[in-house]
């Protein structure tokens, strides 16, 4: 399973996106190809900045209206670049879904979590509410959730930090998308909490065999989990491999400045909440 | 863009740079095509008002033509219920219609913001005392109030625009007491004040200079609410006596010869094309405040 | 927004004790308005008494005496404010100087008749206020964006009492198309009274053609006084859904696949329902205002004229009904907006 099969995954191919006209147009992204994998994590780093985030967005069309793009975005054997924004609609939270930053206002402050967890649902299967509720029951069982009927009456307030990211993700996974794209997903919550929800992401993948896209600018994070590291600057990946490799003998002398200003304790490739054996996830 | 680490709470923005972002940068307010039109309305408004004398086809007053005769080459307004020319009125008018409002929101400005500064600044009983005060107009909607206080003084200009100061300071009072507590929380002002800095030297040199970009565009906007409240005022009665001419007065002499459409349509035309330019103006300069300030302007100025 | 954190007694449900607050500061600020009207009326300068007598009979010394005894201003101010509070207690807001009738009596007929015009104003802008706000916002810095702003701003620059003729010149004095004057045709019957509102009282009575008359009647004057409000509305919903549509839940919205339409009604709507509602509150108190200059146009006996007559001809118990009632209107609507607050969102039910 070194070279990675497209089935359940994306690959993105020399993808461009610049904003603006001719001359001034300012270029984010300048060629970028990645394949993302069912049942592993690709870790996508780089600093602020470096166009890591725009990638992400992009692959759910998300960029913004005035950006124009280039490039191949195989999934499921489409182009997403060339879907329609309907088509692209049916795709978007049901077979590629997503995790923001910052869970408290990612979600909506005034809608239950039981609204916010099933309306996708409902959408994109049809399903009656009552039916979506049960799944979502379930769904939040999974994350990990205390008391998961009661969570579904609740409002995004009553939760802590940690607890609301894994009700984001549990949206996320609803639909039982085949890729997951995670942005930066433990940047806005508390160090104690961190490592809870790598280890559910870890889960996730292995038992789901979600293709995970973990975006962070934090190498400690993203040794921990991705089993192949990204590392992105200016628009452009400088450096791409296993993640054992990357980290402890990068190529590029800018991953290597990444990684040395990295503290050195504890927070190496050794601190995975589960080591991923590279090449058997299943 | 891509995020860097960003804490759930929003960090406090530097101070200098709030400071540089409260300045009104009239330069590209006035590019927007609406500032534009409503400072060349304006502009030629008050041209109009200041050459009336020489410019009216007749004087304001004399009634020297037929009556309710319709607009035509000699009378382009056409002329009124005692045979006067409505355009001459019209121009006539702009010097009370315009120039009052104007003067009355100066002056609620000077009064407002000076109360509002005193408030915010020293607190505890000048706060509470000038800030309920306040809340006293602000529980009755300003027409009703402004019509007591007229009524009880008796008919006139005069009157009606003492009416309208009582009801108007308030808004201004309440905004820059808003502001001013904020930056007098503002380390540059503490600072100041441990260089030893009176309270007044603080007050008009550090603070000041932030809070008069928002209240500008306040009174931008509330000079088009003045000239719509004073010839309300006058319409009910309780402004111009006549024989001034006053462009809601004038509106209010239609009512009773309202088949003769021209007495009145031409003065309220004047009043909407004033109002929607003091608008224009305002409605741009206040897409140029820094969106906080922009906050305190909106609660009030509409 | 209200942040009040005080620690939640148990037992007691979060909504029913924010109700409960917000209850007992609405029952403070009334007894503050009672204490304004009256001080304001008493501030005033002019000679009441010489209003109502007219000037021969105040010239009778004699005369005036009795009058002032009657109307009990020959006591102290204080003593003067708790017997008018008392006889407020018991519905009993004076008599008028002018007509000779009670003043509740009077407020009775003309409160409803006000409220039927405001609220059926606030409806109509309400729905195209909203809706001009959220096209423009939609469609931020296109052509359409600017077009409604000068439009809006159009509404806010318009003289009501211009507009209000003009439009009855128009529509009632040139094409007929509409009634010019009064709530109801001249040879209509009154619905029987329920609420005082010709529309729901002829609804409640199942009198169809006298809700249509009345409706019929309210289009002219509530379209006029709609206009600044649609302005108004426009431009605060504007700024409240742009807000909005860039928060981080929108573009979650997006991400999950909704429907460009479910992201608008159900999240970005919702969102920016708080401010979309503050601004409602105020539109309908500036719409009282307004009313003083449209009602008089269109023989609409209601609030504004009734407080127009009574402020000219200095009918102190009247001005004092006019202003009570006014600001319990006012605070009745700063309830309102705060329990509405309370429902939308559950962060202030919980504070």
């Amino acid at each position: 399973m070194n070279q990675p099969s497209a089935s359940g995954g994306l690959s993105i191919r020399n993808l461009t996106l610049s904003i603006g006209r001719g001359e001034k147009a300012k270029r984010i992204l300048r060629g970028i190809s990645l394949d993302v994998p069912a049942g592993r994590i690709t870790g996508l780093a780089g600093e602020s900045g470096s166009g890591k985030t725009m990638t992400g967005m992009t692959v759910l069309g998300l960029q913004p209206e005035q950006a124009t793009v280039g490039g191949v975005i195989e999934f499921d054997g489409r182009n997403l670049l060339e879907l329609p924004t309907k088509k692209l609609n049916t795709l978007r939270g049901n077979d590629i879904a997503m995790v923001f930053q910052d869970p408290t206002s990612s979600l909506h402050p005034m809608l239950s979590i039981g609204s916010q967890l099933t309306d996708h649902l409902c959408q994109h299967t049809g399903m009656s509410k009552r039916e979506a509720l049960e799944r979502a029951r379930v769904v939040l069982e999974q994350v990990k959730v205390p008391d998961p009927a009661g969570a579904l009456k609740k409002y995004p307030h009553q939760f802590s930090g940690g607890q609301l990211q894994r009700v984001a993700i549990a949206s996320a996974i609803m639909c039982s998308p085949s890729v997951l794209i995670a942005d930066e997903p433990t940047t806005a919550l508390d160090v104690t909490v961190q490592a809870g929800i790598l280890r559910l992401l870890r889960e996730l993948c292995d038992e789901l065999g979600l293709a995970i896209l973990l975006v962070t600018h934090d190498l400690g994070v993203m040794s921990a989990l991705a089993d192949t590291i990204a590392v992105m600057r200016e628009g452009e990946i400088v450096e791409h491999g296993d993640r054992f490799q990357v980290i402890t003998a990068p190529r590029d002398p800018y991953t290597r400045a990444l990684i040395d200003a990295l503290p050195h304790d504890g927070s190496g490739p050794g601190a995975a909440p589960k080591s991923a054996p590279t090449g058997d996830a299943s | 863009m891509s995020q860097t680490t960003a804490p759930a709470s929003r960090p406090q923005p530097d101070v200098l740079a709030v400071a540089a972002r409260r300045r009104l940068r009239f330069p590209a307010a006035l590019r927007n095509p609406l500032a534009v039109t409503g400072t060349a309305i304006i502009v030629v408004w008050l041209l109009l008002a200041l050459l009336a004398p020489m410019i009216s086809p007749a004087g304001p007053l004399a009634q020297d033509f037929e009556r309710l005769q319709p607009p035509s080459a000699a009378h382009w307004f056409g002329t009124d219920q005692l045979g006067r020319d409505v355009l001459a009125r019209v121009l006539d008018g702009a010097r009370v219609s315009i120039i009052l409002p104007l003067l009355l929101v100066v002056s609620s400005l000077l009064v407002g913001t000076i109360a509002g500064s005193v408030a915010g600044y020293f607190g505890k009983v000048a706060d509470e005392v000038i800030m309920r005060i306040a809340d006293l107009v602000f529980a009755f909607p300003t027409i009703i109030l402004a019509m007591v206080i007229a009524a009880s003084l008796g008919p006139s200009l005069t009157n009606a625009v003492i009416a309208m100061l009582i009801v108007s300071w308030p808004a201004y009072a309440r905004v820059t007491r808003s502001l001013v507590v904020v930056a007098s929380r503002s380390e540059y002002v503490v600072a100041g004040r441990l260089l030893g800095n009176s309270p007044f030297t603080s007050l008009g040199k550090d603070i000041l200079p932030n809070i008069i970009a928002p209240v500008v565009v306040l009174a931008t906007l509330d000079v088009g609410t003045a000239i719509l409240l004073l010839a309300g005022l006058s319409f009910l009665g309780l402004g111009a006596v006549p024989p001034t001419p006053d462009w809601g007065a004038m509106v209010s002499d239609g009512v009773q010869n309202f088949s003769s459409w021209w007495i009145s349509v031409f003065p309220g035309l004047a009043i909407l094309t004033v109002v929607l330019a003091f608008n224009f103006l305002g409605d741009a300069l206040r897409d140029t405040l820094d969106p906080r300030t922009a906050d305190a302007v909106k609660g009030r100025a509409l | 927004m209200k942040t009040e954190r005080r620690s939640a007694p148990a037992g007691i449900p979060p909504l029913a004790r924010y109700l409960a607050i917000r209850l007992g500061v609405t029952a403070l600020l009334m007894l503050g308005v009672t204490l304004v009207t009256f001080i304001l009326t008493n501030l005033v300068p002019a000679d009441p008494v010489q209003a109502a007598l007219g000037e021969q009979a105040a010239a009778n010394p004699e005369i005036v005496a009795q009058f002032r005894e009657n109307a009990g201003l020959d006591k102290p101010l204080p003593v003067q404010y708790f017997t008018y509070l008392g006889h407020l207690f018991q519905g009993d807001l004076g008599t008028s100087t002018q007509t000779r009738t009670s003043v509740a009596t009077e407020l009775g007929k003309a409160f409803p008749a006000t409220i039927e015009l405001a609220v059926g104003a606030i409806l109509i802008s309400a729905i195209i206020g909203i809706g001009l706000g959220l096209w423009a916002a939609l469609r931020r810095r296109t052509f359409i964006d600017q077009i409604i702003r000068v439009v809006s701003l159009i509404g806010l620059s318009v003289p009501a009492f211009w507009m209000a003729l003009l439009v009855y010149f128009i529509f009632f004095f040139q094409l007929r198309l509409f009634p010019g004057s009064g709530r109801l045709d001249p040879t209509a019957v009154a619905p029987p009274h329920v609420t005082g509102l010709y529309t729901v009282d002829s609804l409640l009575a199942g009198q169809w053609a006298t809700f249509g008359d009345a409706v019929y009647h309210l289009v002219l004057p509530a379209s006029v006084l709609a206009l600044y409000t649609i302005g108004l509305l426009t431009r605060f919903s504007r700024s409240a859904i742009l807000e909005v549509l860039d928060a981080d839940y929108v573009r979650g919205a997006r991400a999950k696949g909704l429907t460009g339409r479910t992201v608008v009604l159900k999240y970005v709507l919702r969102g920016a329902l708080v401010p979309i509602i503050t601004v409602l509150g105020i539109a309908f108190g500036s719409l009282l205002s307004g009313t003083v200059l449209v009602e008089k146009v269109y023989s609409w006996h209601g609030l504004g004229e009734y407080a127009f007559s009574s402020a000219t001809k200095l009918d102190l118990p009247a001005i004092m009904g006019v202003g009570l009632v006014v600001g319990i209107v006012y605070i009745g609507l700063n309830f309102i907006v705060d329990i509405a607050y309370g429902f939308i969102d559950p962060r202030v039910r919980a504070a």
